[in-house]
């Protein structure tokens, strides 16, 4: 069976505890996380996952069966229709030469988020595989230091 | 009211109306224990080990249906009831498991007697709790027997720091609970209990799979009302028996690894298979791409992650057991014929025939088949079956005749030696007017042997009959089979005198070699109402047959082993 791309946003109680039951459930099944992320939502007593995961479509009824079956679960949506976004920081040294960048930033929804002395920062914001791309064609002012943010998602 | 955390615990327990708490104290619970000193609501059995207090209250839940509850200490008494939660939660067992916790402020600290407990229970129960406040504390003793006994069954378990079992709070127990997110459905969907119907009805050699969910929902007599009106054959998994009655002629027997013939050959040459509540175990299956692959599926189970998950459904009905097939009996009636399965009923029960379960008896030596079969005709419906694990428990599963839900209590997912002893005194416990007997094997029983102690302080009179093959006798058997007889660490003549041994603790023991001597033990150790043992020496090379080879196909079964 075919391994596919899966996004998954799940409504939890915002408790003790609740971030263990669902990646030691994903562990245990030995289920794939590519990236999750959690929040609270404001205003209420849950939280917001949104996990990337990958799998056959056997696997993912499982998943999301399991994830329904914990007992602080409020919801799982997998509705295929997500705006997905991650965010990303890059550390670039200042010895470089930025010709372009400025381009590069606003063709990913980019900006500097921090200058130092040493080291500028930049961040952006897209589509998870644009991201990627991003992250390659940064490579070309040598950036010391990136980190990825993890998806997060609505559904439409 | 105001009350301590201890207290509560207490009231609550009252409230859930508990009858009997298994456990063994030490220091992150001493406050719990003075409770239970103080109180008279409950009676509380000291076991001699842990495991055997959880697996004491898991016998005591699967006879009565009711919530069993054990309480431990922190560290070594929590890992040791380990075994006994994840033998419960395999086999769906309603229970609450209390266990003692080093005080908040000590947490995180590797205190002494400090494990995390809820990261440990955590795959092996339902829900867990770690109490941070004992505010919360009402809330979640309510919630754990709400999700313990609601939906599908399983144990849940509540890790109580020292401190908050000494706190005071307000202590209010509503009768009533709704919680925001646990909502198990239990109605069937009606449009897929009428699309199941009308598959049924189109069929032509339709066949009852029957599990654990029949028993867990309390469904027998829905289940035996629908093979009736339908005249539909069935089989029964280990968990099931008893489902349906021994006799009932609609019934071919367990199926799998070691099922009977007719049953495994109902599955493979069914055109449409009727799920109620089983859940697919490999054990069962066997070679998964060659199980029942000419049957659609009908599968009913309150878990909707148990459907799908090993084969693929054509009919999946999320619901409660007992409601669903209420739903399609009145639609059964009406579109079902029985007259039409004739032909089927007529070729399984040929297979019943030519190849019945059977053994091959003897006047030199007792056959542990046969030691079953006369317990069987002496006690019949009066005693409850326990079993440990091994072929003395598949021996059991095959010829003791089952007539009713609930007469037989085993380990089956978890398959957990040492379980027999404790869980027959739980069933005890539970059904005091029934004799409660225990078939295991000279392996597993030394794995709770310390319960007898219990069993004479508490006056709970089990009989223990070991099959005693001076083996480890499943697992030599595989070594017969495919390790060309390399008997690795499974040699067990060095044992015990089982008879001086159960004496020690003030039992009664009997050693047996005749059939004679055995009616007469057997006689003897009930009227004992005692702990009693009887050693049973029987034919150490007997092997539990038929047998599906793990991986093999269920029409493929080795019926016979020849040398
Ligand atoms: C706690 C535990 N350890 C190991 C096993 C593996 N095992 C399954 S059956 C068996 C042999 C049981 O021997 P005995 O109790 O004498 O029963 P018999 O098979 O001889 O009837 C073993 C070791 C198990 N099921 N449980």
């Amino acid at each position: 069976m075919k391994e596919m791309r899966r996004v998954l946003s799940v409504i939890v109680l915002n408790e003790h505890g609740v971030l263990s039951r669902i990646s030691g459930l994903f562990a245990g099944r030995g289920y794939n996380i590519d990236s999750l992320t959690v929040a609270p939502i404001p205003k209420t007593n849950l939280s917001r996952l949104t996990i990337i995961t990958s799998g056959n479509t056997k696997v993912l009824e499982q998943i999301v069966k399991q994830l329904h079956k914990l007992i602080p679960t409020y919801k799982v949506i997998e509705s295929s229709a997500f705006v997905e976004k991650e965010m990303a920081l890059v550390k670039i040294p200042l010895n470089e030469d930025f010709n372009g960048l400025d381009a590069m930033l606003k063709a990913y929804n980019g900006t500097i988020a921090n200058s130092g002395e040493d080291f500028i920062v930049v961040m952006v914001a897209d589509d998870y595989d644009r991201i990627d791309s991003f992250l390659k064609a940064v490579k070309k002012y040598n950036p010391v230091d990136m980190v990825r943010g993890g998806s997060v998602a609505l559904d439409i | 009211m105001d009350l301590n955390g201890s207290q509560m615990l207490i009231e609550a327990l009252r409230k859930e109306n508990v009858k009997v708490v298994f456990g063994y104290p030490g220091g992150a619970i001493m406050n719990v224990y003075d409770e239970v000193y103080k109180q008279n609501y409950f009676k509380h059995i000291l076991t001699r080990h842990e495991q055997a207090a959880v697996h004491a209250a898991d016998g005591y839940a699967r006879a009565s249906g009711n919530v069993g509850v054990a309480f431990v200490t922190s560290g070594p008494g929590f890992t040791n009831a380990v075994t006994g939660l994840a033998t419960a939660y395999m086999d769906s067992t309603p229970m609450v498991v209390i266990s003692g916790q080093v005080p908040i402020s000590m947490i995180g600290t590797d205190a002494f007697q400090e494990i995390d407990a809820v990261g440990i229970s955590r795959p092996c129960v339902k829900h867990n709790y770690l109490v941070k406040d004992v505010s919360e504390l009402p809330r979640i003793l309510k919630e754990a027997f709400y999700i313990a006994r609601t939906g599908r069954p399983g144990p849940v378990h509540i890790d109580i720091p020292k401190d908050v079992t000494a706190q005071m709070g307000k202590f209010e127990y509503p009768d009533e609970i709704k919680m925001q997110t646990y909502k198990p459905t239990y109605k069937g969907n009606p449009r897929q209990i009428k699309k199941a119907i009308e598959a049924i009805a189109l069929s032509k050699r339709p066949v009852l799979y029957i599990g654990g969910g029949a028993i867990n929902s309390n469904a027998a007599n829905e289940v035996r009302e629908f093979a009736k009106i339908t005249g539909i054959p069935a089989v029964e998994t280990l968990m099931a028996r008893g489902v349906l009655e021994h006799d009932n002629p609609l019934l071919l027997g367990m199926l799998g690894m070691h099922g009977c013939y007719s049953a495994n050959m109902a599955m493979s040459e069914a055109d449409l298979m009727i799920a109620f509540g089983p859940r697919f175990d490999d054990r069962v299956t066997g070679k998964l791409s060659e199980f029942a692959k000419h049957a659609k599926i009908i599968h009913i189970d309150i878990d909707p992650s148990s459907i799908g998950k090993i084969v693929d459904v054509e009919y999946p009905i999320v619901g409660d057991l007992k409601n669903v097939i209420e739903a399609m009996l009145p639609l059964a009636k009406e579109q079902i014929d029985e007259s039409k399965y004739k032909p089927w009923r007529d070729l399984l029960n040929r297979y019943s025939e030519i190849h019945p379960l059977r053994y091959q008896d003897s006047d030199e030596v007792l056959k542990p088949q046969w030691v079953i079969e006369r317990t069987g005709k002496l006690l019949g419906d009066k005693a409850l079956i326990t079993t440990d694990v091994g072929q003395h428990q598949m021996w059991s599963a095959q010829f003791y005749p089952f007539s009713h839900p609930r007469q037989f209590i085993t380990s089956g997912g978890l398959g957990t030696m040492g379980f027999g002893l404790p869980a027959a005194m739980g069933v005890k416990k539970a059904c005091p007017e029934k004799i409660s007997i225990n078939f295991t094997g000279d392996g597993s029983i030394l794995m709770n042997i310390q319960e007898l102690m219990t069993a004479v302080e508490s006056k709970i009179p089990v009989v223990n009959i070991i099959l005693n093959n001076q083996f480890l006798g499943m697992v030599r058997q595989w070594q017969t089979f495919f390790y060309d007889k390399r008997y690795s660490s499974t040699d067990l003549t060095m044992q015990p005198d089982f008879v001086k041994l159960v004496e020690s603790f003030g039992g009664v023991g009997y050693r047996v070699h005749t059939k004679a001597e055995f009616d007469e033990a057997l006689k003897s150790a009930i009227e004992s109402n005692t702990i009693a043992m009887i050693d049973v020496h029987i034919d150490r090379l007997e092997n539990v047959l038929p047998m599906v080879p793990s991986g093999g196909t269920l029409y493929n079964m080795m019926l016979e082993y020849k040398e």
